[in-house]
C-alpha cells in the first residue's frame, strides 16, 4: 500500500481524464481520409520519399481491406471514416522544458498529473497531445549512454540508419486494416533506442492524450534494444467524454536484439466513446525477452492481441492481460505467441471482468510449428463476472505441430457471488467496495508484476469504475 | 438510551415461508446469551435478519440496537454500528489477503480523509493472531481460501476482535470444530467479554457453553423462543434432549 503522497501523485481517474480544452490547431487535415490527406501530412512533417510512398501504399491497403467483422464485432461499422480527421496539431515542436510547452496543453498534462510523476520516478516522458507530442525529455546520463527516446517524426528524420531497417517490419502494413490505416495516416508515438549493454533501470513513459472530437489519433511507436540492454517502457492514455465516437489506431513494434528484455506496460483509462484498435508486436531474438503487461480499462471497444515472434533460440515472450469491460464496453483482447526457434517459451496470463452489460472476449493464437523441439507455452485465462447479464467468451486458437514441445492450457469463469459481499459487507464495507475489493482480489496476482506507482494507479481505476457500476 | 439488543416480536420470511413467527429476545451489553434449538428451529435465519441479509424479508416486529433502529441500516451500516457476524461457513474471498480484508474494514470505519495508521495495525493484529495461536503467515494469505474448518472460525474470531463490536452474534461457531480449536475460540471469546459488549451464541450442541459459559439461555422452537433459563438449562437440555422441548414445551 502507498503513502498518500504517491497515491495523490497518481490519482487519475476517469472523470480526472474528462476535460477538453477549445481547439485551436494550426494544422488540420481535415474530415475524410484521400491521399490528399496523406501529402498534408507528408508536407508538414517535411518526409523523404519512402516514407510517403510507405504512406500511399498502405492507404491503398487500407480502403482494399474489408472489416473484419466476419469474426470481429459488428460494432466497427459504425466508425465513420468520414467523419474522422486525421491530423491536428498546433505545429509545436516537442520541447523539453514543461514551461514552453502551449498553456492549454501543458495545463492539460498537470492535471493529468505527467510532470509531476516524471519528476518522481521516471527516466523520460513523451507528452502527445492529438497528432503531435508536445513535450518530449529523457534523463541527460540516458542521453550520454547513447539511448535515444524521440516522436517518430523526428526518429525517422534523424536516425533513419537505426529506425528504417525495422520499421514496418515486425508488422507489416497489410497485417490487418487497422495496421494499414495507421501506416497511411501516424503521427507521434515514440522511437526509442537502447545501445549494446544498457540497462535503464526507470520506465520510460509516454502519455497519449485525445482533446478534440471527430478526432483519429493513430501513433507509431517502435523500441529497439540492442544487444545484452534493457528498457521498461510505459504508456498511458486518456480522452474526454465526447458525444460522438473517438478512433485510436496505434501500432507498436518492438526488437530485442540477443540477449535484450523488453518490458512494455500499457494501462489505457480511456472514455467510453472511444474505439481502441492496437496492433502490437515483438520480435524477440536469441535469449531475448518480451513481455507485454496490458491493462484495458474504458473504451468502447478494444481489439488488441499483443504479440511476440520468438525468433531466436531460447527467446520468452509474455502477456500479462487484464481488461474489464463495463456497461457498454466491450473489450476484445488476447494474445499472439509465435514460436520461430528452438526452445523458445511463451506465457499468456489472461484476466477479465465484465460487468453488468459489459462484454469481454479472450483470442489467443500460439503457433509452434513442427520442425522445432523443446517449445514450451503455458496459457492461462480467468474470467469473473459480476451480475448475471455479463458475458465473456474465450476463443483460444493452440497449434502444436510435432511431439517434442509442452504446452498448457487452463480457463476458469467465476463469479463474486451475493453471499461473498454479503460477507465482506458484514465487515462493514459498502457494496461498492465489496465489489472493488474482490475484482482487485482477482487480479491481484498480477498486479503485483506492475511498478508499484502502476499497480496503485490501477487499483484506483478498478475502484472508479465498481463504484459507479453499484446502483 | 437502552443498552441493549433489543428483539420484538420478530416476524422473517425467506421465499414466502415465514422462518421466524414471533421472536421475542433482549441482549444487554456486558450478557453473554446463548440461543438453542434443533435444526431448523430458526437459529441461523436469525443471524442472517440481524446482520440484514437480502434474501430474508421482516413482516413484523423491531430490533434496536442500543436504541437504534437496526432494521432501518443497510448491513454495513449495521456493521459499523457496531453489530458482527461470526459465520457459520465463512466466506472465501479469493486474491484479497487477511491482512488487506481487516484493513479495508478498519478503514471503512474511519471518517473520509483519515488514513489507517498502518504500525499500530500490524502491531494490533499480530498480538491478536499470537492470542488466537494462528500463524503470521495467514496475514499474508486469501480471506478463507483454502483455510480448514478451524482456521476459518478462529479467522471469524481474528475479525471479531479487530473490529472490537458492541455485539457479536457466534454463529454455530461450534460447528467443524475439533476440542482443540475450540477452547482456543473459546478463549478468545472469553477474552472479549465486557461490560461494553452483549454476545448471542447460537448454537446446537451444549459442548460449546461448557467453555463460553452463558449468562441466560434461550431455546428455540419453530421461530419462537418457548423457554428461557440460566446456564443450567443448556445442560438440561443436552441430556433430555430436544424432543423433551418439542414435545413439553412446545405451544400447542
Amino acid at each position: 500500500m502507498a503513502d498518500s503522497a504517491t497515491l495523490e501523485a497518481v490519482n487519475i481517474d476517469q472523470d480526472a481524464g474528462n476535460f477538453t480544452y477549445p481547439e485551436d490547431y494550426e494544422h488540420d487535415a481535415g474530415y475524410g481520409l484521400t491521399s490528399e490527406t496523406i501529402d498534408y501530412i507528408s508536407d508538414i512533417k517535411k518526409e523523404a520519399d519512402w516514407i510517403r510512398e510507405f504512406r500511399h501504399k498502405a492507404l491503398k491497403v487500407f480502403n482494399e481491406k474489408p472489416m473484419p467483422t466476419h469474426w470481429a464485432s459488428k460494432d466497427l461499422e459504425n466508425i465513420v471514416f468520414d467523419n474522422i480527421r486525421y491530423y491536428l496539431s498546433k505545429g509545436q515542436k516537442p520541447t523539453r522544458s514543461w514551461d514552453e510547452v502551449p498553456d492549454d496543453v501543458k495545463e492539460t498534462f498537470e492535471r493529468l498529473g505527467i510532470p509531476e510523476k516524471e519528476r518522481k520516478f521516471l527516466a523520460g516522458v513523451e507528452a502527445q497531445f492529438d497528432s503531435e507530442a508536445a513535450y518530449s525529455n529523457v534523463k541527460e546520463e540516458l542521453e550520454k549512454q547513447g539511448v535515444i527516446f524521440v516522436n517518430s517524426t523526428e526518429g525517422l528524420r534523424e536516425h533513419p540508419e537505426l529506425f528504417r531497417k525495422w520499421f514496418g517490419k515486425v508488422i507489416p502494413t497489410g497485417d490487418n486494416k487497422f495496421s494499414a490505416l495507421n501506416s497511411a495516416v501516424f503521427s507521434g508515438g515514440s522511437f526509442i533506442y537502447v545501445p549494446p549493454g544498457v540497462k535503464v533501470a526507470h520506465p520510460l513513459q509516454a502519455y497519449f492524450r485525445i482533446n478534440a472530437e471527430n478526432f483519429g489519433q493513430f501513433e507509431r511507436t517502435l523500441i529497439i534494444v540492442d544487444e545484452g540492454a534493457e528498457v521498461t517502457y510505459m504508456e498511458g492514455c486518456t480522452a474526454p467524454k465526447f458525444e460522438t465516437a473517438t478512433l485510436h489506431s496505434a501500432v507498436v513494434e518492438l526488437v530485442a536484439m540477443k540477449d535484450a528484455k523488453i518490458q512494455y506496460i500499457t494501462v489505457q483509462n480511456w472514455s467510453n466513446n472511444v474505439f481502441n484498435l492496437v496492433t502490437k508486436r515483438g520480435m524477440a531474438h536469441e535469449n531475448a525477452e518480451i513481455r507485454w503487461i496490458d491493462c484495458n480499462i474504458g473504451s468502447r471497444l478494444t481489439m488488441k492481441y499483443p504479440g511476440v515472434i520468438m525468433k531466436g533460440r531460447k527467446a520468452r515472450g509474455e502477456v500479462i492481460s487484464i481488461a474489464l469491460a463495463n456497461d457498454g464496453q466491450h473489450q476484445d483482447t488476447g494474445a499472439k505467441m509465435i514460436h520461430a526457434a528452438d526452445e523458445t517459451t511463451s506465457n499468456v496470463v489472461s484476466k477479465s471482468i465484465s460487468v453488468g452489460e459489459g462484454r469481454s472476449t479472450y483470442r489467443g493464437q500460439v503457433h509452434i510449428p513442427k520442425h522445432l523441439k523443446g517449445c514450451k507455452n503455458n496459457t492461462e485465462c480467468d474470467a469473473l463476472l459480476i451480475n448475471s447479464n455479463s458475458r465473456t467468451d474465450t476463443y483460444p486458437a493452440i497449434t502444436v505441430r510435432g511431439n517434442q514441445h509442452a504446452t498448457q492450457h487452463e480457463a476458469s469463469v467465476s463469479q463474486v457471488s451475493e453471499e461473498q459481499i454479503f460477507y465482506m459487507q458484514q465487515r462493514g464495507l459498502s457494496e461498492g467496495e465489496a465489489m472493488s475489493l474482490s475484482v482487485n482480489g482477482f487480479v491481484n496476482d498480477l498486479v503485483r508484476e506492475f511498478p508499484m506507482e502502476y499497480s496503485v494507479e490501477l487499483k484506483r481505476l478498478i475502484d472508479m469504475e465498481m463504484e459507479g457500476s453499484v446502483g | 438510551m437502552s443498552q441493549t439488543l433489543n428483539i420484538q416480536n420478530l416476524h422473517a420470511s425467506v421465499d414466502g415461508n415465514e422462518i421466524l413467527k414471533g421472536l421475542t429476545l433482549e441482549v444487554p451489553k456486558g450478557e453473554v446469551h446463548a440461543i438453542m434449538g434443533p435444526n431448523g428451529s430458526g437459529k441461523s435465519t436469525l443471524s442472517k435478519v440481524l446482520a440484514g441479509h437480502e434474501d430474508y424479508e421482516v413482516s413484523e416486529g423491531t430490533v434496536t440496537m442500543d436504541g437504534v433502529d437496526l432494521l432501518e441500516l443497510e448491513i454495513d451500516e449495521r456493521s459499523r454500528a457496531g453489530l458482527f457476524l461470526a459465520f457459520q461457513y465463512p466466506h472465501e474471498i479469493p486474491g484479497v489477503t487477511n491482512a488487506n480484508f481487516l484493513r479495508a474494514a478498519l478503514q471503512a470505519r474511519l471518517p473520509k480523509g483519515e488514513e489507517i495508521d498502518a504500525v499500530a495495525f500490524y502491531k494490533d493484529m499480530y498480538a491478536q493472531m499470537d492470542s488466537l495461536s494462528m500463524d503470521r503467515k495467514f496475514t499474508g494469505r486469501a480471506v478463507n481460501d483454502g483455510f480448514s474448518g478451524g482456521e476459518k472460525k478462529r479467522n471469524e474470531i481474528l475479525q471479531m476482535m479487530m473490529l472490537d463490536p458492541s455485539y457479536a452474534i457466534l454463529d454455530e461457531t461450534d460447528s467443524g470444530l475439533d476440542i482443540d480449536a475450540l477452547k482456543i475460540v473459546a478463549e478468545g471469546v472469553n477474552r472479549m467479554r465486557s461490560p461494553e459488549r452483549g454476545f448471542l451464541v447460537i448454537t446446537h450442541y451444549q459442548r460449546l457453553l461448557d467453555y463460553i459459559v452463558p449468562d441466560v439461555v434461550h431455546v428455540l422452537f419453530d421461530g419462537q423462543i418457548i423457554k428461557t433459563g440460566g446456564k443450567e438449562l443448556a445442560l438440561e437440555l443436552e441430556e433430555k434432549g430436544y424432543d423433551w422441548v418439542t414435545q413439553e414445551l412446545a405451544p400447542a
